[in-house]
Order: C-alpha cells, then sequence, then structure tokens
C-alpha cells in the first residue's frame, strides 16, 4: 500500500520489474522482428516434367503410333481407333485414376465446333471405365464462365452420364506449379487436372490467327490460371514449354467437325467442316502435324510443332511413322 | 415474474410464456406469425443465393431454375413507385397487388409476417438489446420521429412522379437485396474462402479434409462460384449493419422511422376492417403489451392506438393478462381511441413533397441524366435508354448478384448522384458473357429489358424496335495504339482477337512488315475494331495483357438504347 510519503520498497521492486520487463521484451521482439525483414523472394524453378505416359517398348509392330480413322460418328471413330491402338486397356490399367482433357474452352453448342464434341467424351469416359479405371474426371479450365461452357458444350450432360466426375475449375484448388520452362517457370495450375494416374489429352481442330491452327499441344493452356493473357507474347515457346511439362498417356484428336475460320471460338456454322474424323496415338506433335493438314497447313509448317520437335517432343513428319488410316463402312 | 427476465427477449420473437398467460387466439396467431416470418425469411435466402447461375439446368437458355426476383416483384412499393414514374407496371410487378388489396383490407401485415428485412430487424432487436426495463417500455410508445418514414416517403413519391425512382435506396426489399449481394455477402464469401484456404494450407489431413466438406456444402449454396467484389461493398455493408445495430437501441428502429414502405402501407391500412379493440377499463397499466410491441403502436390502454404504425405482431394480445387488447375483425373503437392516419402535420407533408418537387431540378442540374461526362458508364445489355432507365431502376442489386462475370458493379457518381448504386459494367472486373441475358431475366422492373439470346444476338427483333433486327450493343471498342503490344512495341499478341465473340471477329487484323530497334523486319498482327460489327461486350478490354490500363477499352458511344450517343449517322437518331 502507497503510504502518504509515497511508494513503500516491495512496490517499488514490483512495479520496476514489470516495467522492465516490458521494456525488455517490446526491444526484444523489435529487434527479432527487423532482423527478420528481407525483400521478398519469387519463387525460381528447374525444369519438370510430369508424365503420364505408358512404356512403349522400342518397336511395337501390333500397335501404330498413329491412327486415323473416318466416316463416322464420334463414338464409333473412337472404338474403332482404340482398337487399332491395343485397346484401352493398353493405356488405362484398373484402379487408375484418369483425367480427360477435352477442350472446354467456349460458351458455344456442339454444332459449332469450338469444343470437344461431348459425344466423344462420354465414349471415351466409358472406354476408360470399361478398362477398369477407378475414377475418370472431365475438366478444363475455360475461357468464357465455365459453367456455362460446360453447360453448352453438352459435355457436362453427356461425360456425367457416361459416369465420370465432371469437375469445374475452382479458384481455391490452384497451386503454383514449378514448370521451369524456357518461358514459364511458375505458374498456377488446376491441380485437379494433374492429380491422376493417367491423362488424355482430347482436343479438337480448330483454327487459330496468331498460331494459325490449335489442337492438342495447345490445348494444354487449359491447366493454367494466372494470366494466361501473357502467352501470346511468345506463343511457340509457351505451347512448347508446356507440353515439355506435360506428358499425356494418349491423345484422341477430334475432327468430327473442325472450325476453319473465326478460330477458336467461332459462332458461325459457315466455319465449321463436317470431316467425321479422329487421330489418336501417343506422340502429340505427329497427331497436331497431321491435324493442321485438315485445315490445309503443311506439315513443318507449324512454327510450334517444329519447336517441339527440336525439344524432343515428338516428330512432325508423321507420314514417317507407323501410321494406319481407316475408312469405316 | 421478474422485469429483467422478459425484457432481456425485448422484442417478440421469443417471448417466453410465462410472465402472462397467452389468451388463446392471439397467443396462437403470434406462433403462426412467427412461423410465417421464418418462413417467409428462409424463402427469401434460398432464393437469394439461387440469385447465380450455377450449371446445373441444360435448357437452352441458360438462367436461373427459381423465380428468383419475386420479393422485389411482390414489393407494394415497387409498383406504386414505377407506376408513378412509368405509368405502367412491368411484368410479374402487377403481383404486388395481392399484397396492396392485403393490407389495404387488414392492415400492415405485410411488416409484420412477411418482410425479410422486418423479420432480421425483430431477431436483432431481440439480441442484447441496448435498453431493459422501463427503458424498453418508454422506447416502445409511439414516438413522432417515427412520422420521419411518411416523410421519407412524400420525397421519394414526389421525385417518382417526375420520373426520378429513388425508392429503393430504402425500400427495404431492394434495400436488403441489396446490401447482401454488394456488400455483405461478399464480405461473408471472402471471410469463409479464406478460413478454408488457411485449412488447406496447414497441410493438417484433418483440416484438408474439413475444408473439402466445407466447399462441398458451401460451395454450391452459400459461396459464389467465384468470389465476387464489388465497387465501395465495404460502404453498402457498413450501412446495413448500421441499421442492424440501431435495433439495440430502439426495437425496429428502420420499420418505425426510416421504411418508406411500412409508410405507404400504413397509409393505405386507413380503411382496414381489421386490428386492435381495446377495452380501457379492464387495462390495469402493467404495460406488458408495451414492452414486447413491435411497432410502436401505442397498444396500451388510456391513450389513443396509432393504426399506422401496428405491424399485426400480436404480441399484445397475448401478453395481456387482462384481455384488454384484442384483435377484431371491424374493431369497436370510439374516435378516442384510434388514430386511422398518423398526426402529420400539413406543413410538414407540404414541406416534403415540396422538397422532393425541389430536389428533382437539382439532381437534374448535375452533372448525369442531361449531361454527362463519364465515356465509361456502360449499361447492362438490354437496358433502356437513361430516362426510362432511371425511371425504373430500383438498386435492387439482382443484376450484380446474377451477372456471372462480376462485371456489373454498383455506381457511386458515375452516373451521377440521382444514379447512386445503379449497375455499371467494369470490363477489367468482367466482360459481358456474349451469350448471356441473365441481368435481363432478373431485373424486376424493366430497367434492364426481358430478353432472349436471339434478341441480344440480333437474330430476332426486340420488342419495340422496329426495322432490321441489329446485336444489342453495350459501347464500342477502341484501341489505344501507344500501348498495345504489335502496335506500339512489335510484339505478338492479338489475345482480343481470339476472345472477340462476334462471327465475324469485330476485331480483325492487318499483318505488316516492321523493323526493330535492332534492325531485323518482321511480320506482325495488328488489331483493329469494325466499329459496326462491334456489340461493346468487353471481353478484348478484360483480356489485354496491358493490364493496369488496357490498350483496348470500352466506351458507351454506339450503345443501343441511346439515340443521340452514337458514332455512325446509319445508326443514331435522325436516321
Amino acid at each position: 500500500m502507497a503510504t502518504e510519503t509515497g511508494t513503500n520498497r516491495r512496490q517499488f521492486i514490483h512495479r520496476s520489474l514489470r516495467a522492465g520487463l516490458g521494456a525488455v521484451g517490446a526491444t526484444g521482439v523489435g529487434l527479432w522482428l527487423a532482423s527478420r525483414s528481407e525483400h521478398p523472394q519469387r519463387v525460381q524453378a528447374a525444369a519438370s516434367v510430369r508424365s503420364y505416359e505408358i512404356a512403349v517398348s522400342g518397336a511395337t509392330p501390333a500397335h501404330p503410333a498413329l491412327v486415323v480413322v473416318s466416316g463416322g460418328e464420334p463414338a464409333q471413330l473412337a472404338d474403332r481407333a482404340m482398337k487399332e491402338l491395343g485397346g484401352m486397356g493398353r493405356f488405362v490399367s484398373r484402379g487408375d485414376v484418369v483425367v480427360l482433357k477435352p477442350n472446354i474452352g467456349w460458351d458455344r453448342v456442339p454444332q459449332q465446333a469450338a469444343n470437344t464434341n461431348p459425344e466423344l467424351v462420354k465414349r471415351v469416359a466409358e472406354l476408360c471405365f470399361d478398362a477398369g479405371a477407378k475414377k475418370v474426371v472431365v475438366t478444363d479450365v475455360s475461357c468464357n464462365d465455365p459453367r456455362r461452357c460446360f453447360q453448352r458444350s453438352g459435355i457436362q450432360a453427356s461425360a456425367s452420364k457416361a459416369g465420370a466426375t465432371v469437375l469445374l475449375p475452382e479458384e481455391h484448388k490452384f497451386r503454383d506449379f514449378r514448370l521451369g520452362g524456357e518461358l514459364l517457370s511458375v505458374w498456377p495450375i488446376y491441380t485437379p487436372m494433374v492429380e491422376a494416374d493417367k491423362i488424355i489429352n482430347l482436343p479438337i481442330v480448330k483454327h487459330h490467327n496468331l498460331c494459325r491452327a490449335t489442337m492438342g499441344l495447345k490445348n494444354w493452356y487449359g491447366l493454367l490460371g494466372g494470366r494466361r493473357n501473357q502467352l501470346h507474347q511468345n506463343i511457340e515457346m509457351g505451347i512448347t514449354d508446356l507440353a515439355n511439362f506435360i506428358r499425356p498417356t494418349l491423345t484422341i484428336l477430334d475432327a468430327y467437325r473442325i472450325l476453319v475460320s473465326n478460330g477458336p471460338q467461332g459462332g458461325n456454322l459457315d466455319d465449321v467442316r463436317t470431316m467425321k474424323m479422329l487421330a489418336a496415338g501417343t506422340d502429340p506433335v505427329a497427331i497436331d502435324s497431321f491435324g493442321a493438314t485438315l485445315l490445309g497447313i503443311e506439315a513443318g509448317s507449324l512454327q510450334y510443332l517444329n519447336v517441339a520437335e527440336k525439344r524432343g517432343l515428338g516428330k512432325v513428319d508423321f507420314t514417317k511413322l507407323d501410321m494406319r488410316s481407316l475408312k469405316l463402312a | 415474474m421478474s422485469e429483467n427476465d422478459e425484457t432481456t427477449k425485448g422484442g417478440g420473437v421469443g417471448q417466453p410464456a410465462a410472465p402472462a398467460k397467452p389468451s388463446g387466439k392471439g397467443g396462437t396467431l403470434r406462433l403462426l406469425r412467427r412461423a410465417s416470418q421464418i418462413v417467409f425469411l428462409i424463402l427469401f435466402l434460398v432464393l437469394f443465393f439461387k440469385t447465380e447461375y450455377r450449371g446445373e439446368s441444360g435448357a437452352e437458355m441458360l438462367g436461373m431454375d427459381a423465380p428468383v426476383s419475386v420479393f422485389l416483384e411482390m414489393d407494394p412499393l415497387v409498383a406504386f413507385a414505377t407506376a408513378l414514374s412509368t405509368h405502367t407496371l412491368y411484368g410479374k410487378v402487377v403481383f404486388a397487388l395481392f399484397l396492396v388489396v392485403g393490407v389495404i383490407l387488414l392492415g400492415r401485415f405485410f411488416c409484420g409476417w412477411i418482410c425479410p428485412l422486418g423479420a432480421i430487424n425483430q431477431i436483432f432487436s431481440r439480441f442484447k438489446p441496448e435498453r431493459k426495463g422501463m427503458k424498453r417500455i418508454d422506447s416502445n410508445r409511439f414516438k413522432p420521429w417515427m412520422h420521419a418514414k411518411y416523410y421519407v416517403l412524400f420525397v421519394m413519391t414526389a421525385l417518382a412522379l417526375f420520373t426520378s425512382l429513388q425508392t429503393g435506396l430504402l425500400d427495404p426489399i431492394p434495400f436488403l437485396v441489396r446490401s447482401l449481394a454488394a456488400g455483405v455477402m461478399p464480405g461473408i464469401d471472402y471471410a469463409l474462402r479464406h478460413a478454408l484456404d488457411a485449412m488447406y494450407a496447414s497441410n493438417v489431413g484433418v483440416l484438408g479434409w474439413a475444408a473439402d466438406a466445407g466447399y462441398a456444402v458451401l460451395g454450391n449454396t452459400v459461396l459464389s462460384y467465384k468470389p465476387q467484389y464489388f465497387n465501395h461493398a465495404v460502404l453498402i455493408g457498413a450501412i446495413f449493419l448500421f441499421v442492424l445495430v440501431m435495433n439495440r437501441f430502439i426495437t425496429r428502429f428502420w420499420c418505425r422511422g426510416v421504411c418508406p414502405l411500412g409508410a405507404f402501407l400504413g397509409l393505405i391500412s386507413r380503411y382496414a376492417v381489421f386490428g386492435i379493440q381495446k377495452d380501457h377499463a379492464r387495462c390495469n397499466n402493467c404495460n406488458l403489451c408495451l414492452r414486447s410491441c413491435q411497432g410502436g403502436c401505442d397498444p396500451q390502454g388510456g391513450v389513443p392506438l396509432k393504426q399506422a404504425d401496428c405491424l399485426l405482431c400480436f404480441n399484445c394480445e397475448s401478453v395481456c393478462p387482462k384481455g384488454a387488447v384484442k384483435f377484431k375483425f371491424f374493431p369497436e373503437q370510439e374516435a378516442a381511441d384510434v388514430r386511422p392516419l398518423p398526426d402529420l402535420r400539413r406543413r410538414r407533408v407540404m414541406e416534403s413533397v415540396a422538397a422532393g418537387v425541389v430536389a428533382l431540378p437539382l439532381l437534374r442540374a448535375s452533372l448525369g441524366l442531361e449531361k454527362n461526362t463519364n465515356s465509361r458508364l456502360l449499361r447492362p445489355p438490354g437496358s433502356l435508354e437513361e430516362t426510362e432507365f432511371l425511371a425504373r431502376c430500383v438498386r435492387c442489386g439482382q443484376c450484380m448478384k446474377a451477372c456471372p462475370t462480376n462485371a456489373i458493379q454498383p455506381t457511386l457518381l458515375e452516373a451521377g448522384v440521382e444514379g447512386l448504386w445503379t449497375p455499371m459494367l467494369v470490363m477489367r472486373v468482367g466482360s459481358c458473357e456474349y451469350n448471356c441475358v441473365q441481368c435481363s431475366q432478373v431485373c424486376p422492373t424493366g430497367a434492364i429489358w426481358k430478353m432472349t439470346e436471339a434478341e441480344k444476338h440480333g437474330k430476332v427483333a426486340r420488342p419495340g424496335v422496329s426495322g432490321q433486327p441489329k446485336p444489342v450493343k453495350i459501347g464500342t471498342a477502341f484501341y489505344d495504339r501507344g500501348r498495345c503490344l504489335p502496335w506500339a512495341m512489335d510484339i505478338p499478341c492479338i489475345v482480343c482477337e481470339e476472345f472477340c465473340p462476334t462471327s465475324p471477329k469485330a476485331i480483325w487484323v492487318i499483318e505488316e512488315q516492321v523493323q526493330k530497334s535492332d534492325g531485323s523486319v518482321i511480320t506482325v498482327q495488328r488489331p483493329r475494331v469494325d466499329v459496326d460489327r462491334c456489340v461493346g461486350c468487353g471481353t478484348c478490354e478484360n483480356v489485354c495483357p496491358v493490364q493496369d490500363r488496357p490498350a483496348v477499352y470500352v466506351t458507351s458511344i454506339g450503345e443501343t438504347r441511346s439515340r443521340t450517343n452514337q458514332i455512325r449517322l446509319e445508326s443514331g437518331a435522325y436516321k
């Protein structure tokens, strides 16, 4: 208790101790925080590859590298192509989680040929289940509002009917991945796309004003979040960096309907040609190179495919491969 | 019976039955009233959260799968005010007549039984009220400041007569929808997402699993598909929170003092055949009725009832121990027992009408409607010409909630003071999806006139528009060649061209040979806009990689709704 003359000894010691502790504590915390201060670092990444490829022995004469089927409905084309390639069981094992990556970029109906054909997606999902897949995920990071794209493309309905899990991209499921490419170092990627045992790329053949044609390799833009709009500035490098990062198990190229101008979004039925074709195989570059010929682009004249070949991602000259062309009755 | 026991419950929702034996009818009606409030509040919230296309319906037109604007369409003040400003009733607004007729016959049952903001206010009035006991009782007596709501109504009525629709600022349904859509819910959404993301980031298995479950449950219900952000959401949200907090001081502060809809309903219930009958002789002045009164209508004995302020909550009847207060059809009321109309002073009424009349030219003399310098005032597609638009828009924010890209934002001063909180597209936030007509589908008053995709694309004629059908234009895109990559820096880009949704594309390119600074010659594709094909959807602006100030941007010139804001002689007023 304070006396009339002031503080007693006990109080003096207590108050001094408390004040002293406070002062020392504040100084300590401050100095510790000051010692932590440094300029925020940006993450840099070393080259990285996510491969979902199956082991292909040097020469497997039984199975061609590239199959082109024409003259049927999407499901028939897929069935026949997979039969030629040795059946889906060659690519998908029992219990696999398979991700199908169609192009679901635009709020367009199937007839406008801006997205992958929904019947094809459905059939491929069914083939995966038949081969024993545990789960088939169908997803894409769309350009238009995804809810509208998934619905309007018909893929939401058709893939669900096959029993596939159709995932709308959600913001909280993007993570920064270290791609370590020439141009793309660290980018946000939609994680459900790569959390898989097998990945099947399901692109469609379309005109594209900047890079002339968009098919399988460019379809990997749909992995990405972030500032995709910067990728056009060096589109060859952007496309091949992605193709280098992700190596699909299989590519099935939809050419049932193709978009020959006003791509990649289209909108006008006059820009659509019905080809009733499909190409499938394990060499993504060769498939794109073939697909481009449907748009009248000669093999070897697509810059990004040449870069891809140089980076060892596949063969531009698909005629040199073991290729099988079939026409359904 | 302890005084505080009950007064801590204060309002009416949770009156304990203990202190006074509820008389049979009053008690039952009070229970019914509570059930009705809860049902309508839940219905309101369900419809609110459904005001977003989540990808379920597979119809030709992708849109809402529920009548999401029904509360706005049934709002009697929306009907009354738009009838004054447009001399019409748009779409389903005619169904507001059900409530208008009901209130004319029965009194303000809407406020006590249906209004979701009323229910929210009532719940918050009960929650830890600041005033208890005698103070609470006193605060529930009728007070002259409660007349303020009538003057608010008169000011807004006068403005509506002269085509300036301002009721939406304080009309409870638009107020509630807007506050939730563009303020409160984006805030809650932000908090929930960050909490769930932090759980993911913790890398603790259980927490990650819980976060997944959280997203699974909330993702398709409370959370919007993508987080939404709004211009000054903090202001819109803070005003709402202020209204909630005021309930702690004065039960249903908003309903008693501010609400122009309540004022309107109070006035039209002048000849209601249902109401309170007092038996002054029986009243023992215990003031139990006052303690739980919601409207502040003076149900106690010895003073006249303020009929226009009775919300038909039935609290008074159910707590009265003497049976002195009863609700009846054709109540027997002496002239001294009741004030059928509020005691408004004629002078105040004239003044408030005059205030509205004077406010109009002042609002119109401000930059906004008659002269607007804001080239970026981009109204949603299908919006009517600006005068018609301001005569209809109740600023409810339904279009903002429904917009899938978050492009529709509330204005602050972009449309002038008169246009506060009306919708405008901000293309850097989102752009107008080419095939989407959701804003026009949810607009309750036709400020954004209902249209189909085919009408938006100009494939079929829109009602009231003669001549060759044309696509609906929001504005026109322009290039800033000093910032555009191919134009200014000879760098390949044309993302704008890729995303341009019209067919044929409004953005087209010319290949040009240019010499770079190192002497090499390259070919670049340089974009241009075809002014007649451009619909002003803003997708080019949205995707332009020059993020801070895009090299291509949309201004309102050429917008379909205006006869004068045109570049081309062919599309303008004098054609």
